[in-house]
């Protein structure tokens, strides 16, 4: 059985210089209702993942090489108008920053059905129907008053249950969550994660689930991949990695995770022989690649 | 973004060249007038009346560009109508450039009262149609390349004070002009020697489009038959008597007006190139 | 109560601005040399005839009680009474008002039409020779004044491919049965669409030629927005929900990017006005333009009075309604 996600060998260079990859073969796939975690430093490459899958990379980068299958399809292949209607009708993104994933000038209403409408062909009626029952999934007391609403007038907090309803509103088969917690408050954040758990689990979604914090990664996720520029240093199971992690720079990253229970603990930054080592391998990965073109 | 950039100022870096050596083509046109035109731009030769420009069936080749209606030759009379068009510019450009970016530095360092009385006279002014009241202007003072240039002076410096007025501001609530104020030096010495050789950049960019507005309104006010003397080659004057007899020789009007129109554009690019190459963002 | 003492604040501005512009036109026009009575009389007119008609004017008091009788009428709406017209001068300005705005606001929708295009076109196609083709064109757009553009126009279109009238407002031939002056919105509502197709080939010119600069303004400011929003996150998160290129540009990136725009419509229209000043001259245009240029070689002073006067009005209450606009737009300031 094949997966329902499967990337392969994918690596992505900045435009007009081949030689200049953020993403260096890149390979995972995922099941149906299975949670994985990118995982690396700011600039480890793991937000451009998740954009390559959508089909919404900077135009400043472009894909050079590789496949991603979504279902059966493979979306390298597509023409864009095809892919995005794909992408639309399949999947959904879950942004970092609330704050500006919502349009400004539109009511919150068009915003979560829109695609229902325009994409998926349903009546105005239905979709309306379902956005209201989506509010209530994502825990919010009044669905009536905030589809009227603009975004400015809904707390960080709201707008992100808000994206989340959105993004759960077409029964997705695949969801990623783009550091989906990072912009909101420390409070908020817990609620916002074990929502998204929640309606993960209700809707059976896979889920690539971005993140730079291993301890979120523990709580939602199943399996986990390590990222560090751009290239996927260790893939492992969840309890397997928390057990013991393979690879150096894992346990360094695991290591400079600030535990609550043990204050005193070092909160050094990453060994400067670990990056060494790592930076080496990624310049040996280069080396192999297309044998220097 | 490098790439990006780097066209960028290719592009810039062109049309600054481009547009520099129409200017200076036309400048020394200007300035050598008397000596590189073929003719004498006042001169009538009823009977070379309206001879088309050299390529065309029927041309003299002593005229190249042909004669308009009174028999005038059309090449000298464009050499000598740069000879106005650039002293309106020069002079009623840097006139407009001082008067201007004076009040602008006012305004925009002093602030108080004296903002609000050259703001509220800059809104008032911006009430009128340019062009109307520069004709206005004109009846009132009389024709002449005197009262042209003092008309663009009184209609234009507005353009010079909203600008250098909004950088002045900017500008003053920089910080080296706070450790100038701390250190105790006298405020028009701030004024002269902080802020204003900070706004130079602007106005000089500035001024380069004004000299080609100043073109502009010569031409107007000509084709208005308000200028000079009906008599003296203009380019305004010339594009006005070619739009009478545009079915009959059209030359009279193209000509003018494509150097005119090069003019002017040439004038606003050097601006906004020379505007780029001062962008310390862009350097 | 926010937006209603920003209103109240804007018409006292208004007003100060307004009677600034009076007393300025006022007194500068007061220093025209010549005497426009005597310009008015046949030759050979006594002293005694012309110190008659003088004092009929008014024109033997001093400026200042000139001044006062002249402001004390405007405000009753009487702009006094036109010396080369000999009629009074209300009646005339609003009789050729209608056309100016008629050809202002076609020029108008003109600009808004194709730099609205352009803005989409280089977004649509950014980064490609496209988008460098319209910054070309924006940046000849800009830095040539309306009067050139008007004069490029007649030779192209009026002589060498004579396809519209570069002269008058309607085919002098055709009979009108218009009681307003507004032709275009009259030959409308009258179903005369032959008239109404006559009037815009006549507008088309000189509409044209006041448009070109703005709708390079439009494209310039527009497309530079639109790119800023096309990086947003709703703008790349509707990318994600299935949407189409063009309709992310156009839905989801336009109404934000369109707010600065529209700012700046507003102070542009107001030159777009203050061109057909010259405009409708080069195309005998018979709008409240070329009713001026005739004023002031008539030296007919309460004539240029009532004319500038009309304009200054129009420009501040342009300004006002923009203002006004955009606050209605905005649903941060809508719901402030």
């Amino acid at each position: 059985m094949s997966a329902f996600l499967t990337v392969d060998n994918l690596s992505a260079s900045i435009r007009g210089n081949i030689r200049q990859r953020v993403l260096r073969s890149v390979s995972f796939s995922i099941d149906t209702g299975e949670v994985l975690g990118l995982v690396g430093e700011s600039g480890a490459g793991k937000s451009m993942i998740g954009k390559a899958i959508l089909g919404i990379l900077p135009s400043a980068v472009e894909v050079v090489e590789g496949e991603i299958q979504l279902d059966g399809h493979n979306l390298m292949a597509m023409k864009q108008a095809d892919r995005r209607r794909l992408i639309g009708a399949t999947a959904a993104l879950i942004p970092q920053d609330p704050l500006t994933a919502l349009n400004p000038s539109r009511r919150i209403e068009p915003q979560i059905t829109n695609r229902l409408v325009d994409i998926l062909g349903w009546s105005k009626r239905d979709a309306r129907l379902r956005a209201l029952e989506l509010l209530d999934e994502v825990h919010i007391d009044n669905p009536e008053r905030v589809m009227g609403s603009y975004p400015h007038e809904l707390s960080g907090g709201m707008r992100q249950r808000v994206l989340i309803a959105s993004a759960f509103a077409a029964n997705p088969k695949l969801v990623v969550a783009d550091e989906p917690t990072t912009a909101l408050d420390v409070t908020v954040q817990k609620q916002i994660l074990r929502l998204i758990r929640e309606l993960q689990t209700r809707h059976e979604t896979a889920m690539v689930f971005v993140t730079h914090d291993l301890g979120v990664v523990s709580k939602v996720c199943q399996r986990l991949s390590v990222l560090y520029g751009g290239m996927v240093v260790e893939s492992s199971d969840v309890p397997a990695f928390f057990g013991g992690p393979g690879h150096a720079y894992s346990r360094a990253l695991l290591a400079a995770t600030p535990k609550y229970t043990d204050p005193e603990a070092s909160l050094l930054p990453v060994d400067e022989a670990v990056i060494a080592q790592v930076s080496g391998e990624v310049l040996a990965a280069d080396e192999g690649w297309r044998h220097g073109a | 973004m490098l790439d990006g950039r780097g066209t960028l100022k290719r592009r810039a870096g062109a049309r600054l060249w481009l547009s520099g050596i129409w200017l200076g083509v036309m400048a020394l046109l200007a300035l050598f007038a008397p000596l590189v035109s073929p003719h004498d731009p006042l001169t009538q030769d009823l009977f070379a009346g309206r001879l088309p420009p050299f390529w065309v069936e029927g041309a003299d080749p002593a005229y190249l560009l042909g004669t308009d209606s009174l028999g005038r030759d059309v090449l000298s009379r464009i050499i000598h109508g740069a000879r106005i068009a650039f002293s309106v510019a020069l002079v009623a450009g840097i006139a407009t450039a001082l008067v201007g970016s004076l009040l602008g530095l006012l305004a925009g360092y002093m602030r108080g009262w004296v903002d609000v009385v050259i703001s509220r006279l800059v809104d008032i002014w911006m009430a009128f149609p340019p062009v109307l009241f520069a004709i206005l202007l004109i009846a009132v003072l009389g024709t002449g390349l005197t009262s042209i240039i003092i008309a663009i002076v009184v209609i234009d410096w507005t353009r010079f004070c909203r600008v250098v007025r909004a950088e002045a501001m900017n500008q003053s609530a920089m910080d080296y002009v706070s450790s100038a104020v701390v250190a105790g030096r006298p405020r028009m010495d701030i004024l002269w020697r902080e802020i204003l050789p900070n706004v130079l950049p602007t106005i000089v960019a500035l001024l380069t489009l004004e000299m080609g507005i100043a073109v502009i309104v010569e031409a107007i006010l000509s084709f208005v038959n308000l200028s000079i003397s009906s008599d003296a080659p203009t380019w305004g004057g010339m594009i006005a008597e070619g739009r009478t007899s545009i079915y009959q020789a059209w030359w009279v009007l193209a000509f003018p007006l494509g150097v005119l129109f090069l003019t002017v554009l040439s004038f606003s690019q050097f601006g906004e190139g020379l505007k780029d190459r001062f962008d310390p963002v862009l350097r | 109560m926010k937006l209603l003492r920003a209103i109240l604040l804007r018409l006292a501005t208004m007003s100060v601005t307004l009677i600034g512009a009076a007393v300025v036109v006022f007194f500068v026009i007061r220093i025209v040399p010549g005497n426009p009575i005597a310009m008015m009389l046949p030759p050979g007119a006594s002293e005694d005839d012309i110190a008659r008609l003088t004092a009929h004017y008014g024109l033997d008091k001093s400026i200042f009680e000139q001044f006062v009788i002249w402001l004390g009428g405007v405000f009753q709406g009487d702009f006094g009474t036109s010396i080369s017209l000999r009629q009074p001068v209300m009646p005339l300005v609003l009789g050729r008002l209608p056309a100016t705005m008629e050809l202002a606001i076609f020029a108008l929708v003109i600009a808004v039409v194709i730099g609205g295009a352009m803005a989409l076109t280089g977004v649509r196609y950014r980064a490609t020779r496209t988008e460098t083709a319209i910054d070309v064109a924006n940046g000849v757009g800009l830095s040539i004044p309306d009067f050139l553009w008007a004069l490029i126009l007649i030779v192209l279109f009026g002589v060498l491919m004579p396809v519209f009238h570069i002269s008058g407002r309607i085919s002098p031939s055709l009979d009108l049965p218009f009681v307003t002056q507004f032709y275009v919105f009259e030959s409308i509502a009258r179903l005369r669409f032959d008239l109404w197709w006559d009037l815009l080939k006549h507008m088309f010119m000189p509409a044209l030629a006041l448009a070109i600069p703005l709708a390079a303004i439009i494209s310039q400011l527009l497309k530079q927005s639109l790119k800023e929003t096309m990086h947003l996150d709703y703008v790349t998160l509707s990318r994600t929900k299935g949407y189409g290129e063009n309709h992310v540009i156009v839905s989801e990136a336009l109404p934000n990017a369109v707010l600065p725009t529209l700012t700046l419509i507003g102070v542009q229209f107001t030159f777009l006005i203050g061109g057909t000043v010259i405009i409708e001259r080069l195309f005998s245009y018979e709008g409240l333009g070329n009713m001026a240029i005739d004023a002031v070689i008539n030296r007919d002073l309460p004539l240029i009075q009532g004319i500038v006067i009309v304009f200054a009005l129009l420009f501040t209450v342009i300004n006002l309604i923009v203002d006004m606009t955009y606050a209605l737009l905005n649903p941060r300031l809508r719901h402030a």
